[in-house]
Order: structure tokens, then sequence, then C-alpha cells
């Protein structure tokens, strides 16, 4: 919805003052005036991360890196890549960790498999106590003295009621 | 007994990853470059427009490329070491002036000492991107064959040029 908003921010600025918006600029423009190609550079901004904010995606920083790789997803898209050539640039340089969406390889391993482990872990303590408990429950006797002090209790009790 | 010591080895577990993570540095992304071929470029020389610099030029030998900007305040705090390095080394060291206006850089070197023996502009930041850079300063290790062999990531530190970068020419050289 955010990028939606800025999108069209950004559009309809583009369209108001088409000549200042971009003159002003020497680079490269903000957003070109071609929604198709912005939302596609959108869809792939939001899928690299921000090397220098780290918890952004560049499509959500507006730090200089971040403005230049989206310039530079926007320049390759518009020479007609596709987003898997654009992905794979971005990763041949800045490495894998500059995809927010982490590949699945012997290094991030732990991290899609780790969270699995630890709820198996988790249900077979579970399913280890419950049936600890059963086995301690079915082993219990009781004496008749306290059968019968059992029932006085009950019966106490309904009986106040 | 067991009941205690469960929870506690947990609890030593958990002390040990939190105690290596707080370790990590996270800003230091591994770089996809450590023993590839440095990417090409062809750069004008600051200050000497007319000429261009390209990595081909440094083929035979270790050269050391120091990424840098007029506008990068960390820069401010390695140069000194730099200039120190290039006054008792004769590794050459070629500084990428990243995203910088000429003017500024040359007045930059000016002030603070030129360790470089030479720099390219490049004002546009494709190199830094071809290179993988996202904070400068940024410095690399190309051997004879131009393959990158280190990358440090931000301002150098005089443990990191004595420990880890200078011996690491010297193997490179011998």
């Amino acid at each position: 919805m955010k990028h939606l908003f800025i999108l069209l921010a950004g559009l309809t600025i583009g369209f108001v003052t088409p000549g200042v918006a971009f003159a002003q600029n020497n680079t490269a423009p903000l957003v070109s005036d071609n929604p198709a190609l912005e939302k596609r550079v959108l869809e792939v901004s939001n899928e690299l991360r921000c090397l220098v904010c780290q918890n952004q995606t560049i499509a959500d920083s507006n730090a200089d890196l971040a403005v230049d790789l989206k310039n530079q997803v926007r320049q390759q898209l518009s020479e007609g890549r596709s987003k898997q050539e654009i992905l794979k640039y971005m990763t041949e340089r800045y490495g894998d960790f500059v995809l927010y969406n982490p590949p699945f390889n012997a290094a991030t391993l732990m991290l899609w498999v780790g969270p699995f482990l630890l709820m198996l872990l988790g249900l077979i303590v579970l399913v280890r106590q419950i049936k600890q408990r059963k086995q301690e429950l079915s082993k219990e006797t009781f004496s008749a003295q306290e059968i019968e002090r059992a029932r006085q209790l009950l019966d106490r009790k309904l009986g106040n009621q | 007994m067991r009941r205690y010591l469960i929870p506690f080895v947990i609890f030593l577990g958990l002390f040990i990853f939190l105690g290596i993570g707080l370790q990590l540095k996270p800003r230091e992304v591994p770089s996809p470059f450590i023993g590839k071929p440095a990417p090409m470029f062809n750069l004008p020389v600051l200050g000497k427009e007319q000429t261009s610099f390209s990595p081909d030029q440094m083929k035979g030998q270790v050269w050391v490329l120091n990424v840098w900007a007029s506008w990068c305040v960390a820069c401010r705090e390695e140069h000194p070491l730099l200039v120190d390095f290039a006054k008792t080394h004769s590794t050459p060291l070629i500084g990428l002036d990243y995203k910088d206006k000429p003017e500024a850089a040359q007045n930059w070197l000016k002030q603070f000492g030129d360790p470089y023996r030479l720099s390219v502009s490049d004002m546009k930041g494709q190199v830094g991107i071809d290179y993988g850079v996202y904070g400068v300063p940024e410095t690399f290790v190309i051997d004879r064959s131009g393959v990158i062999r280190l990358k440090h990531i931000g301002p150098l530190t005089k443990e990191a040029i004595e420990k880890k970068i200078v011996p690491l020419i010297a193997s490179l050289q011998s």
C-alpha cells in the first residue's frame, strides 16, 4: 500500500511538473513515466536488500546506494532484462546477502531448517512428557482409607452447595 | 539435580551462541569477489582526465585498490594510515574516487596528502557497483594475475594493515 502511494505520488508529481522534476536531476529520474515499468522496478527492488541499511529493501530505502541500485534495476529492466538476470547481476557483486529472500544452500541451511528442527524437538519433548505423566497416573494406587477420605471430601463439597 | 541441570545447559548454550553473535560484524558482508578476477574498467585519471587507467595495466604486480571520496568522513580517519603506507611500502596504491566531484577530490588530496600512485574518478559510481562497494572506504588487494585476494570494508586500521594487508602482500609477492 505504501509503495503504491509513493508510486502514485511520484507519478503525479512527474505528470504535473514534467520539466521541473526531471530537469533538476542530472542523474536518472527517480521515477520514469511508464507505470508498468515502475511496477516491475518495485517488484525487483523489493527482493533486494539495501546493504547500507541491511534490514530494508532497496525499494524502501533512500540511501544513496539504494537509489543507485534502483536506477540500475530500472535501466536493466528497460533494456529488456529479466528479473532473474538482474538478481544474478546483483548477487555477483554483493553476494547472496543482497537477496532479501535468502536462497536455500549450505550456508543458509540452518536458517531454513532450524525452526522446523526446534518445533520437532518441542513436539518430541511434549509427547514424552504426556506419555510419562500417563504412565505415572496409571501406576498410582490408593488405599481403601484414601478412597474413603476422597469420597468424604467430595460429598461434603457437594453437600455445601 | 537433573531438573536444574537441563535449564542450565540450555542457558549455557544460548549464552555461548549469543556471545558469538555479538562478536560478529553484520556490516561486513562476505564479498563474492575473493578469488575472482577484479572487474575491468577504464576510467579517467583524476587530475589528468585525458589519460585513463584500467586494471590491465597492473598485470604482473600486486597492488592495492582503495575506494575513497572527499565527502566520506571515515576516509579521513584512514587517510593518514594510507599516507604512511605509501611512504614505507613500494606496493602501488591506486585510488578509486567514488561518486565525487573531481575538483573537490583534488582539493581533498591537497589538504590531506596524496598517497596514491594515481586515482581514477568514478563519478557515476558504476565501477563501485561492479566492485560491490556499499560503504566507502573499501580496500582491495589484487594479485599479479589480477585476482582479488582481500577486501576490507570500512576504514583501515593500523592493525588491519599490519596483520592482514602487509603479510598478504608479502606472501603474494614471494
